[in-house]
Parts: C-alpha cells; sequence; structure tokens
C-alpha cells in the first residue's frame, strides 16, 4: 500500500523567513562565546583516555629486571610485521631462561592495534599514552629495547602528558 | 580656492585613505579571528599580541609572492582590472560624511572629503564602474571559472542596484535631496527620527543588496569556492589577488558606511545637538559613526557564518520577484503619504 506523505506546508509566518534568519543569527552569536575546543599543541597537550594505543613499552618486574621472556608471540601475533626480537639465554641474575638479546620496533611500520600486548604471555610489552614521537630520519623511528625500557620509566607512576614538567617545554 | 583650504581637502583625503586602509586591515584581522571564534575556533593568535599583527604578515606574504601572469591572458585588460575594482572602492568614500563639522581658527571644515550636492549619484555610479573591474578581470583571465564569476557579477549588479537603487529612492524622498548631508540632517533629533523607523522596508532590502553588491555570503555567487575555485580572481596571484581583497573589504566599509549614513542617521547622536557642543561634539559623532560602522562590519561576519549561499536561480527570483516589487511598492507608499502631507 503505498503512503501519503504530506510534506509540511510552510505557513505565512514560515514565509515571512526573517524570524528563522533572526534565529540562525542568533545561534552564531551564541557560538561566538562558547568554550574553544582548539588545543594549542606545542603548549598545551591533549591527555589522552586510558586504553589509548601509543608507543610502545617494555615492562620490568618488581625488583626492575626486564620481563620479556623472548617467546616472540607478540612478534608472530603482529600483522604489520614490525617487532624483531633475537632472543638468548639469560644471563644468571634473572630467574628464567630466555631473554630478548635485540629487541626492536619498526614505528613506521606499526599500526598500533595492540595485538601484540594482547598476545603477550608475560604482560611485558604494552602500548602507552605517548602519540608524539615524530623524528626526523627512518633510523631513529627504530626504537630498541634500552628506548622501549625508557618508555617504562617515564610512564609507569602516572599518565606522560599530565606531568607538568612535559607540558612546559 | 586660497591656499589653507587646499591644504586642509589633502590632509582629509590622506586621513580618509589612512583610515580606511587600516580598517581594511582591522576586518581582515577581524573576518579570520571571528569566524575563527564562531567555529569553535581560535584563530591567528602568533603574530603579535593576540595575532594583531597577522594582516601586516600577511602583506608581506603577498608583496613576496611571485607575481604570475598566466600565458593566455589579455594582458593590458588583466593588469588594469585589479586597479579598477580597488581605486572606485576608496573613492566611494569621499562624499560619506564621517563626523558632524568642525570650527577651527574661525574655519568650518566639513569632516568630509566632498561635499558635492549629488552624493547619492556618485556612490552608485562609482559601485557600478567597480564591477567593471570583476568583469574585466573575469573575461581577461582567458579561463572558464574566472569568466563565469564575472559574467555572474554583473547579473548580480544588474538585478541588486535596481532594488537598491529604488530603496535609496525612498529615502532621498524624504529628504528632499541627494546630498549625504541633508540625508543625515532629515535624520537629526531623537531615536525615532533616523530612517530604519520610517523605512524599515527600505532598509531591509538596502541591507539585502548591499550584500549582493559587495560580494558577500549569502550572495557571494561570484567567487563561490566550491564551484569556481575562486571566481574571478582565480588566476590573479601575489599583490594582484591582494589588490582584489583589499578592494573587497573596502566595499564592505563604504556599505556599512553607506548603510549607516542612509538610515541610522550617520553621526548622529540621539538626543545630542552634536553641532552646538564644539570639539566634544565633534568627537562624539566621529565615534558614534565608528560604532556604528564597526556593527554593520560585524555583520557581514557574522551573516557569513550563518546563512548558507544562495544559488543562482534563488539569488536571481529573489531580486527581480521579491526585492524590486517590494522596493516600487515601498516608493508608493512614500510618495503617496509625502503628498499627502504636502496637501494639508
Amino acid at each position: 500500500m503505498a503512503t501519503i506523505i504530506k510534506s509540511y506546508e510552510p505557513t505565512f509566518w514560515d514565509k515571512l523567513y526573517f524570524p528563522a534568519l533572526l534565529r540562525g543569527l542568533l545561534i552564531t552569536f551564541k557560538h561566538l562565546f562558547r568554550k574553544k575546543t582548539t588545543i594549542q599543541y606545542p603548549e598545551e597537550k591533549l591527555i589522552p583516555p586510558d586504553g589509548y594505543r601509543g608507543l610502545h613499552r617494555l615492562n620490568k618486574d618488581a625488583k626492575g629486571r626486564i620481563k620479556c621472556v623472548a617467546c616472540d608471540m607478540c612478534s608472530a601475533a603482529c600483522p604489520a610485521d614490525c617487532i624483531d626480537i633475537i632472543p638468548g639465554t639469560s644471563p644468571s641474575d634473572l630467574d628464567k631462561e630466555r631473554y630478548p638479546v635485540s629487541f626492536e620496533i619498526d614505528l613506521l611500520k606499526c599500526i598500533f592495534c595492540g595485538f601484540c600486548e594482547m598476545a603477550c604471555p608475560e604482560e611485558a610489552i604494552e602500548l602507552t599514552e605517548i602519540y608524539d614521537f615524530s623524528d626526523y630520519t627512518r633510523d631513529k623511528l627504530i626504537i630498541d629495547k634500552d628506548g622501549l625500557l625508557e618508555v617504562f620509566d617515564k610512564t609507569k607512576e602516572n599518565n606522560y602528558y599530565s606531568d607538568p614538567g612535559i607540558n612546559s617545554n | 580656492m586660497d591656499f589653507i583650504s587646499f591644504s586642509i581637502i589633502c590632509v582629509k583625503v590622506l586621513i580618509v585613505f589612512a583610515v580606511t586602509m587600516l580598517t581594511v586591515l582591522i576586518m581582515i584581522y577581524a573576518e579570520r579571528r571571528v569566524s575563527a571564534f564562531m567555529q569553535g575556533r581560535l584563530g591567528p593568535n602568533r603574530v603579535g599580541p593576540q595575532g594583531l599583527l597577522q594582516p601586516i604578515a600577511d602583506g608581506i606574504k603577498f608583496l613576496m609572492k611571485e607575481d604570475i601572469i598566466p600565458a593566455g591572458v589579455d594582458k593590458p585588460v588583466y593588469l588594469l582590472a585589479p586597479a579598477m575594482l580597488l581605486i572606485p572602492a576608496l573613492m566611494t568614500f569621499a562624499v560619506i560624511p564621517f563626523g558632524a563639522s568642525i570650527t577651527l581658527f574661525g574655519r568650518n571644515i566639513p569632516l568630509q572629503v566632498a561635499d558635492i550636492n549629488v552624493g547619492i549619484l556618485y556612490i552608485l555610479a562609482l559601485t557600478s564602474i567597480g564591477v567593471y573591474g570583476l568583469v574585466l578581470a573575469g573575461w581577461s583571465s582567458n579561463s572558464k571559472y574566472p569568466l563565469i564569476g564575472g559574467l555572474r557579477s554583473s547579473a548580480q549588479l544588474i538585478s541588486y542596484e535596481l532594488a537598491m537603487g529604488l530603496a535609496i529612492v525612498s529615502i532621498v524622498l524624504l529628504a528632499g535631496s541627494l546630498r549625504l548631508n541633508d540625508i543625515i540632517a532629515n535624520q537629526q533629533g531623537y531615536f525615532f527620527s533616523w530612517n530604519i523607523c520610517k523605512q524599515p522596508l527600505a532598509f531591509l532590502i538596502f541591507l539585502i543588496a548591499i550584500y549582493a553588491e559587495t560580494n558577500r555570503l549569502p550572495f557571494d555567487l561570484t567567487e563561490a569556492e566550491q564551484e569556481l575555485v575562486g571566481g574571478y580572481h582565480t588566476e590573479y596571484s601575489s599583490m594582484k589577488f591582494a589588490m582584489f581583497f583589499m578592494a573587497e573589504y573596502a566595499n564592505m566599509i563604504t556599505g556599512a558606511a553607506l548603510t549607516v549614513t542612509l538610515f541610522f542617521g550617520g553621526w548622529d547622536v540621539p538626543f545630542i545637538n552634536e553641532s552646538s557642543m564644539g570639539i566634544p561634539g565633534v568627537i562624539l559623532s566621529i565615534l558614534s559613526f565608528a560604532f556604528k560602522t564597526a556593527f554593520f562590519l560585524f555583520l557581514y561576519i557574522w551573516v557569513r557564518w550563518t546563512f548558507p549561499r544562495f544559488r543562482y536561480d534563488q539569488l536571481m527570483n529573489i531580486g527581480w520577484k521579491v526585492l524590486l516589487p517590494l522596493a516600487l511598492i515601498n516608493i508608493f507608499i512614500t510618495a503617496g503619504y509625502l503628498t499627502l502631507v504636502t496637501l494639508n
């Protein structure tokens, strides 16, 4: 059955247009005094919400030793194939058999999907809230083990961007 | 004319020119800032305090840019067009009185560059010449988008100048003179003696027409970015483009000043007789004129971010089928009223 939808018939008041125009002007005038959404980036930085997937970090245990056991699970899970791990027998101060001799992530390849942190059996790799880590050369954007452990030191306490020291420079 | 009167006129020309150009700079800044505020952004705020030096930075950038003249253009006309637009835009302001006349050292100096008795005709003539600049720019660019932009501006001119002229005629009927000073004198007194209260319909027609005249949204069909890239100035670069830009803003300033003069009593402050107050009265009148003009300049930006652009046929419809009959009816009523009043 066909249904007849009556279109809206403009009244005389509508056809004058000026009341509607004035209402429009009033709306834009109110917007003039609204809070601005702009974040003036280098001076103030957006604090990302929990669960934001930014730069990776390698977690340390309570004694400050690397948690990673070089099982290659993250590397296997990675859809972008950006994680490169060279495993080795761990030195005596670590109470586990394997540890990564080298752990490199190519940040240019990474798609920040978070599969690596989901695959990790030791909760050793995690994505942090850091989003501004651009650089001038491709080489500098391959982050190694020391770099990843440093990110842990920067982010373990609280949100990287809520630290006033970082926002000031 | 003795030497002193001549130098007084020269000083007035310089002041008017400088103030207009300064207002153009302020408008470029205000346009970007107010637009940004209305969209929840901050706008330019890096160059100087609160970004106030931004228009100067813009100007320097325009000067440093390469001045490209495309191969296929009609060169003499192409070079002439920006000047043909900018010069009338700046000349129009000459007849607008921006304050009560001032008496200095026994000399009565009207605050107006040229007090000619056909002031309104002069303004209408010059704004029409300004459109030649647009049309010639569009034509000489030898490119389809500028050509369409130029043609649109001429069609727009025909449909709007008529309604605008007729709206002005009703004001002229009331004042009984084409001199802008007489029109202001006619509105002197209290608030209800302003023409906005006597001729609200003429004001609306004039306001709509002035937006079409200055190619501002919602009637900026000549430069509709989405359809015509940049309209008539697509092929222009560097300082020539800046001249179009300045001409647009100069036209806006003249348009706002004209609206104030015709409908808001010019430099008149309600309930105050400025001429009898001496220097403070003159300053008050200049401030009043500046404030009113500033409001209408703000209204340009305000309207720009409120109303969408008209489609071309809608524009023609409004011009010919709505504004023109309304303006004629308005003249008919005004003339009828005046006849009745003079009969009694």
